[in-house]
């Protein structure tokens, strides 16, 4: 459903993907590790059509987005949901209008049917009561939850998770990924996660691909990761100091 | 600064060292890229801190090559390309922004949000600032015209500054220093959080709904806030002529009538409405395109409120010359 062919892109020189290609098939998940500033948002961003590709081909079910145009891309998107790093709530909006946003854009559905469905989706992500709140006045990982039932509230066909659990603590993390899993178990969407939580998101996804200096240094299912004797994977999820890769 | 490379084991593909960011005068080329992409690209300069941040458009100490003079006439190239590349983008953003306010669909109600926040929210220091002014111009003006015996003249003098110039320029200046770098600065945090990328994923265009509303709402109110500091001003001139100093109400208002034209009160329209235009351009444009982290947002609202404080002023002339 989603294909990265061979996808490079600089930034005012600074090379960041030299050469990108994996596949996610229709319904599953696949978790996109790396070290951070290594282009794995870059990666997300280019596959939500917000970023171009110096070189290389990115197709969602065979249509390849950078020859879409106007309203052939705003139909394509709105099969998507994308989770924010941050959330990116808008901060003058509160909780209920931040969820009902999509839906008051880009649907036809009469206040009353909006108003039940996201009260339906603040209900799933345990945010009942908060509603009339903003951004503001809640916390870290109630953001997280109120982005991901905005992502949510259209039901996606594709979702782009970045980095869902960072800056949480430990409970708060693993309910927002139990909740990224149970909704995945309902909805069935495809979806791309970028997160550091390697335990968990490895519960979750079916496929994990490497990134490293730009380009998918492996790809294989969570246990086969796990059983990487690539001295690359195998120090990034140890976490150990010594081996190639180095921090100075 | 700290700089930090990965190493890899001999053999393997190395990473490049070299500061990738180092360009000559001669090389700055046109790019007329999204900012949000250029953005992205940043940010990711400063998570990876791999290299040192040129001076935007005009570095060329890295030209060791060049004597002095051959420096800073590539100097000066490189600013003449960085003036005709920011011209011609936000030449087309305003013209993408027009197109965008002609065509449905409307977004009626942030317009009406927007005519609040630039509007509404300004009457009280346009009011106050209104009122001084014409108070001055009462004051001086009184003073001056005692010399030559030509009090009855006051209330002219103070219609016609504040009508031709000082209440369209002045609510402009007021304008943007309070409503203008306000816009500035919420587009640029939205921008820096990630809210715009959102906007545009929910297939939602991020130019009818944040530039055009901003747009619309200054054409509206910056002519109405106008008229309010023009009206206010010349009773502040009143105030000061009349009450304190002795210019009867029939002389200050009826001469005002005999000198004063609806050619002036349109001038003044006009005017207002060019500024309103350039505020919501000027601001809006700044904001999108602001650099990351708070530095990035405080110093687009510089930018912002210095770039439109400039071109009211010049552009005021433009029109003065043009009108008169």
């Amino acid at each position: 459903m989603i294909k990265l062919e061979d996808v490079h892109k600089s930034f005012d020189g600074l090379e960041v993907l030299r050469g990108v290609s994996f596949e996610v098939p229709k319904g599953e998940i696949l978790a996109l590790i790396g070290i951070s500033g290594h282009g794995k948002s870059v990666i997300l961003k280019h596959v939500a059509g917000l970023v171009k590709p110096d070189r290389g081909r990115i197709t969602i079910d065979g249509k390849e987005m950078g020859r879409l145009k106007g309203p052939e891309i705003e139909a394509l998107r709105s099969r998507f949901g994308f989770l924010f790093q941050g959330g990116a709530l808008f901060s003058s909006l509160t909780v209920f209008d931040n969820v009902a946003f999509p839906l008051k854009e880009k649907t036809k559905l009469s206040d009353q049917e909006i108003e039940g469905t996201v009260m339906t989706v603040l209900e799933q992500v345990g945010l009942r009561g908060t509603e009339r709140r903003y951004p503001a006045q809640i916390s870290g990982g109630m953001i997280k939850r109120t982005a991901i039932a905005r992502a949510l509230v259209r039901n996606p066909e594709i979702m782009l998770i970045d980095e869902p659990a960072t800056g949480l603590d430990p409970v708060n993390a693993h309910t927002i990924l139990d909740l990224i899993r149970s909704v995945h178990r309902q909805i069935g969407f495809t979806g791309i996660i970028v997160s550091h939580e390697l335990t968990r998101v490895f519960q979750i996804v079916q496929r994990v691909a490497m990134l490293f200096e730009g380009v998918i240094i492996t790809v294989g299912t969570p246990e086969e990761i796990m059983a990487s004797q690539n001295p690359f994977v195998r120090q990034f999820i140890t976490g150990e100091i010594e081996g190639p890769i180095q921090y100075r | 600064m700290l700089k930090r490379t990965i190493k890899t084991h001999p053999g393997k593909r190395s990473s490049e060292t070299k500061n990738p960011l180092s360009f000559s005068a001669f090389s700055v080329k046109i790019d007329f890229a999204f900012p949000l992409e250029r953005e992205t690209g940043r940010k990711m300069m400063n998570q990876r801190e791999a290299c040192d941040r040129p001076a935007r458009g005009a570095d060329v100490s890295g030209r060791k090559d060049l004597d002095a003079p051959m420096r800073w006439i590539a100097r000066l190239g490189a600013l003449t390309l960085f003036f005709l590349r920011e011209t011609g983008r936000m030449g087309l953003f305003l013209g993408r922004a027009f197109f965008y306010a002609a065509t449905p669909p409307f977004r009626l109600g942030q317009v009406l949000k927007q005519i609040q926040f630039i509007g509404f929210q300004s009457g009280l220091v346009i009011f106050l600032t209104g009122a001084f002014t014409g108070m001055v111009l009462g004051l001086q003006g009184f003073n001056t015209l005692n010399r030559f015996g030509s009090t009855a003249l006051l209330g002219p003098m103070v219609s016609l500054s504040l009508i031709r110039e000082l209440g369209p320029v002045l609510s402009a200046l007021m304008v943007t220093g309070r409503a203008g770098s306000a816009m500035t600065a919420e587009i640029g945090i939205m921008k820096i959080t990630e809210q715009i990328d959102a906007i545009v994923l929910m297939g939602v265009n991020p130019f009818r709904y944040l530039i055009v509303p901003r747009l619309l709402a200054g054409i509206i109110a910056l002519p109405l806030l106008t008229a309010i500091f023009d009206v206010v001003g010349i009773y502040g001139g009143y105030l000061i002529g009349g009450k304190l100093l002795g210019v009867t109400k029939g002389t200050y208002f009826g001469e005002m009538s005999n000198y004063m034209g609806m050619v002036d009160v349109l001038a003044g329209i006009y005017k207002s409405l060019t500024f309103g235009v350039l505020i919501a351009w000027v601001c809006s444009y700044k904001g999108l395109r602001a650099g990351f982290g708070a530095e990035g947002v405080s110093k687009a609202t510089t930018q912002a409120v210095v770039l439109s404080s400039v071109l009211i002023l010049f552009w005021d002339y433009i029109m003065t010359s043009l009108l008169f």
